[in-house]
Formats: structure tokens, sequence, C-alpha cells
């Protein structure tokens, strides 16, 4: 049992922190306010090795641990939790082919993700079918050495700028998860058309769109892990996804606690800083605590990955526990900011608009429970 | 070309500074320690020598404790080749920094081409230990410079000079050059390349190992303490202009007795 971390790992939190804090912080709130995408940030935080970083060493990688990835996460959410997001789907879209691709795959799609910056979307949700994923509708239907695609996809982060789609399908959707398929999908393919930039509340300076695939064709050898293989790989992927969205909720708490913290010892009312008043202690005090909770699970359910070990109750436990608590926190960031932390000039509104989104994607809180219940009943 | 930098580890600047409980030196164990900023530049510029300079090599010296190493592997995740470490205490004064890093620089076996660093620690503030070293070698030192350009034989240098103008210096090598911010921007340590200064040599030597002695020492710390804190002010209220002759003379007589500045 050790709670430190390497001396390379103080170093990869160095870094990750001194690029969120001189390169993400500054810019989070224009980008926000514009939603657009931050390409030279994104390019830069590549450039160091900060993206991609499930990809493994033999594939031009880095070879990080699980636990690495989470540090890297939780600093690069402290910046920005929507630039984070952008960072953080190419993951997302790339473990299925580090977890289930076979050896040609992973040298055709991952190695040009560390040759140059690339961008990777991760298709599963579609417009009915959110947190049933067993029951998604899109059809994968073989069609000699190809398959041909054909559905509607929903709320897909990097949409616009993708040049790659990560799919899951279904070759027949009465057989639900029996059936599901994942399947690779290079930009330029005919058929793929992208739907206008949706108008969201957090994440802003992230790209989520529609994606509608009409009779895309591509190879066979675009499949992972097989026809009807998808769910099992669909499933792998969030056990290291799950806790890698927990760190960056992690990330965004810290960042509106330490905003709190600064701003509760400036703050004078009743001739003293707020910071000396208890009601403000009480709710840092809860702030804390809930953050450093938040960040223990994250380690914990890597550290299972990392040692080969079952962590789905785990992963679930730290996805769900750490987004109730940003969201808490971020909402209490606010009210210690009082009436200027409901204005755009300061940081922390921003900060409670994407914590939000950390309870809805990858899993909702809900069915982190239904997960964590189901993991207690049936095992 | 032996490119060396001097670099040195001074507490994060958000740490906050009080003695340790015999005042015999600041309180050294929750310190989070950076690379002194100064000493990023030198590294940068080094880097940068280096790469239009092919075959160059760039060696990092420190003098401190062997407890923390956050600067060397800091440089070599830039990209530094080599580094050596004289372990010492914390606390050591000037003149026996730089005759250990003259020391060091002895031990690697290279004459030296280049010695960068930075302009001053921002811990101490002592500014000299680069014109130190450069004395005990007998070469030519220009500081607080902010551009750089040259060969590997004739470099120019500008240093910044009072009222914002520059000094312009055409110098031999071998020289020492201690760097100021505007110089560069120095660059992030890579991921990969904190991965790669793992692999990196790191050589650490002892004080005596590069001959300094305990009489090596000019200056020793007698005591630390915390500046006495600062009274809160006096307001004076002028807004009766009947009682403003009064508030003038008392502002004045205080003036004279507490503050004594006229």
């Amino acid at each position: 049992m050790d709670f430190s971390y390497t001396p390379e790992q103080i170093e990869i939190k160095d870094l990750a922190m001194k690029f969120a804090k001189n390169e993400m912080m500054p810019k989070a709130q224009e980008f926000d306010s514009k939603a657009e995408m931050p390409f030279q940030i994104l390019e830069k935080a590549w450039s160091l090795g900060l993206v991609n970083t499930c990809i493994p060493t033999e594939f031009g990688g880095n070879g990080f641990s699980a636990i690495d990835s989470m540090i890297i996460t939780e600093a690069l959410a402290y910046g920005c939790m929507g630039m984070n997001t952008a960072i953080m789907a190419n993951d997302l879209a790339l473990l299925p082919i580090v977890l289930g691709g076979s050896l040609e795959q992973k040298k055709k799609f991952l190695t040009p993700f560390t040759e140059k910056y690339k961008i990777a979307a991760f298709c599963l949700t579609e417009p009915s079918n959110g947190s049933d994923a067993g029951g998604i509708k899109t059809s994968i239907k073989e069609d000699g050495d190809d398959v041909i695609i054909n559905g509607n996809k929903m709320w897909i982060t990097n949409a616009g700028y993708a040049d790659l789609f990560v799919l899951y399908g279904t070759t027949d959707s009465s057989l639900k998860h029996k059936a599901i398929t994942a399947v690779v999908i290079e930009k330029g393919t005919a058929g793929i058309e992208i739907g206008k930039k949706e108008d969201k509340m957090g994440h802003r300076c992230s790209d989520t769109r529609a994606v509608t695939f009409n009779n895309v064709r591509v190879s066979k050898s675009n499949i992972i892990g097989g026809l009807n293989k998808g769910w099992g790989i669909a499933m792998k992927t969030l056990d290291h996804s799950r806790p890698m969205v927990a760190a960056s909720a992690v990330g965004g708490a810290q960042c509106a606690l330490d905003h709190a913290i600064k701003y509760a010892k400036e703050r004078v009312q009743f001739n003293v800083p707020i910071s000396q008043h208890q009601a403000i202690q009480f709710m840092i005090a809860d702030m804390a605590m809930k953050t450093e909770a938040s960040r223990l699970l994250v380690h914990k359910a890597a550290w299972l990955l990392d040692n080969q070990l079952s962590n789905t109750q785990l992963a679930s436990y730290a996805k769900a526990f750490a987004a109730d608590s940003c969201m808490q926190i971020a909402t209490d960031a606010v009210q210690v900011f009082g009436g200027y932390g409901y204005s755009k000039e300061y940081p922390v509104e921003k900060i409670m608009r994407d914590a939000k989104l950390i309870q809805l994607y990858e899993g909702t809180s809900q069915i982190q429970r239904l997960v964590i219940a189901k993991e207690i009943f049936t095992r | 070309m032996n490119i060396y930098v001097c670099v040195k580890q001074v507490p994060d600047t958000e740490t906050k500074i009080i003695p340790n409980a015999d005042g015999t030196f600041i309180e050294t164990g929750s310190i989070k320690w950076i690379m002194n900023p100064y000493d990023e530049f030198a590294v940068e510029q080094a880097l940068l020598v280096q790469a239009a300079n092919a075959g160059s090599t760039v060696t990092v010296l420190r003098v401190g404790s062997v407890k923390d190493t956050e600067a060397l592997r800091t440089a070599m995740a830039m990209g530094a080749d080599d580094a050596f470490l004289v372990e010492a205490a914390d606390n050591l004064d000037s003149y026996s920094i730089a005759k250990a890093l003259k020391g060091a620089i002895s031990k690697s076996g290279k004459n030296p081409d280049l010695i960068l660093t930075g302009k001053q620690a921002i811990d101490d503030d002592c500014l000299q230990v680069p014109q130190i070293l450069a004395t005990m070698l007998d070469i030519p030192s220009v500081s607080v410079v902010v551009e750089y350009s040259g060969s590997t034989t004739d470099i120019v240098v500008k240093r910044e000079i009072e009222g914002g103008a520059l000094e312009v210096y055409g110098v031999k090598l071998p020289a020492m050059i201690a760097c100021n911010k505007g110089i560069n921007t120095p660059r992030y340590a890579s991921l990969p390349g904190i991965m790669k200064a793992k692999k990196k040599p790191l050589v650490v030597l002892s004080l005596a190992e590069v001959s300094v002695v305990e009489s090596d020492r000019r200056v020793k710390y007698s005591h630390f303490q915390l500046p006495p804190e600062k009274p809160s002010g006096k307001k004076f209220d002028a807004t009766d202009s009947a009682k403003m002759g009064g508030v003038v003379k008392e502002v004045v007589g205080l003036l004279r007795t507490e503050a004594k500045v006229i």
C-alpha cells in the first residue's frame, strides 16, 4: 500500500499542471464564450505527449499506466473541463482499438495519432438510445468483404473534425447485446453526414454533433474484435474510460475549490475575511473532503486496472461519486463567491456549467448506481 | 561545443517561507522545489545553441541536497544530455557553490566552451555565483543577457542596463553568460522527454570530491527570522475643514517622531 506518486509521476503532474495553468486557463473563458475548438492549444498539448495517453509504446505512445493517465486527465480538466473533453474523447475512441483491435489494426489506426495531432470520435449514443446502449439501432450489414452501415448517432464529441470514427452498431437489433459490433470508419468515407454543432450549457469549446451514416461501406478488416463482439469491447472500454472521466471531475472540483479558498481569504464581510466565518469554513471543508475522496476512488479504480484486477464496480464508484461531488463542489464554489460567482467575470460559473455534463456522459450517475447494484447483487 | 548550465533548485514561488525551529535556516520539509526560473532561460539557451551546433553536448550542474532532484530532472527532460549534482546543504554560500561547480566541471572531464546560468536565484537573490565561477575559471562573464547570437568561438550578447537601454558585447568563448527573462521562451519538458530523462546519467559528487572544504565558506548565516509584522496604517479624518489645520499638524508631527521620514 503506497499513496505516494513516483518521481516520474510528480514530473508528469507538474508538466500537466503547468500546461493547464499557463496555456489552458487563460483561454478557457474565451473559447467557452466563442464555443470554438482551441486547436492550437490541443495541438500543443499533443506535442507534449498529453493527448492519446492510452496508446502503448509499441505503436508510438508513451506507455503510461492507468494511474499516469488519471494524473494527466485531472490536471488538464483543472485547466478547462471543456478542452479536456476534446482531449479525452480521443482516448475514448482509441481505447476500443487498444483493447480489442488486432496487431494490424493497432498499427494502422493508432500509430498515425502519435505522428501528427489527429482527432477521433466515439459513436455509441443515438437519438433514442443513451443509457440503454444495448438497444442501439444503427445497422451493420455484411456485404461480401465489406460491411454497410446505416443509422444516426447523437452527441458525438469531436465529430466535426474527426479523422477517425469508432462506431458501435448492430448486426441484428433484436439480439441486443449479442449483436453489437464495433467498427472503425475513416474520415472521407462516402456517406458520412456531419450535423450542426450543438449549442451546449457547458464544455462549449468541445465540438458536439449528430452524425448520420448513410450506406457507409467499409472493409470487414475495420471491424474490431470480430462481428458481434462489440459489447465486450465496449464494457472493457468503460472500465478504462469511466475512471478517466471521474479524474476529470476531480480536476474540475479541485479548480473550483482552489478558486473558492483564494476568494474566501480575500473577500471581507463583517470586517473579517469570509474564510473566518464558520459557515464558509464548513463548506470549504466539505468541498476539500469530497475532492480528495473522489481522487482516491479514481486512483484505486486505476490501480486495479494497472494490476489486471476487475475494476468495474470501483470505476462506477469513482465515476458517480466524483461527478456528483464535482457538481456539488462547483455549486458551492459559486455560493462562496456569492453574486460574483454568478457572473461570467469570475471562473466558477463556467465550472458549474461544465460539471453538470460529467454526471451525464459516459454513463449517467444513475447508470453507475445500476452497475454498482448489479455487481453487488449478482456476484 | 561543450555547453554547461548551472541550475539551482528554489522554493516554488507560491511557497510560504518560514524560519526553521532553531532559526538556522528556512523550514524546508514542506517546500515544493522548482528550477530557478532564470535558470530555465539558461537551459533553453543551451538547447538552442546545441541545436545550432551539431555535435554539442549540454551538461547540467547543481549544488544542493540530493533529496529532491527536480531541477536536474527537468533540465534533462527538456533535452540536456547529462547532469552532475554536488551534494551539499541548501545553505551553502556563493563562494563555496562556485567552487563546487568548478570542481564538477573538472570532474566531467571536458573543457567548457560555454557556461550558461540564470542572472540570479529567486530565493536568496545573491547574484554572484556566475561572476565568482567565471573568475575562478578565468573566463569572461556577462550578466542580465537578453539576446544571444554567434558561432562556436565568438558570440555577441546584449545585456539590459538602467533605463531600458542595451549594452552590446562581443565575447570570445569560453565564457559565462547569465540569462535574463526575455532571452527566449523556455520549452516545456514533454512527457516523452520525462520518460527519456530517466535513462540519462546523473552523477552525484560529494563536496570532498570537488575539493570544497568548510574553510571555503565566506558567508555564514547566523540567524533566520521573519520581518516584523507591519503595523496597521493610521487614518486621519480631514473632511471637516475647520479641523484640517490640526490634522495636518498631527500628521507632520508623526512623520517626524514616529515614521522619522522628515
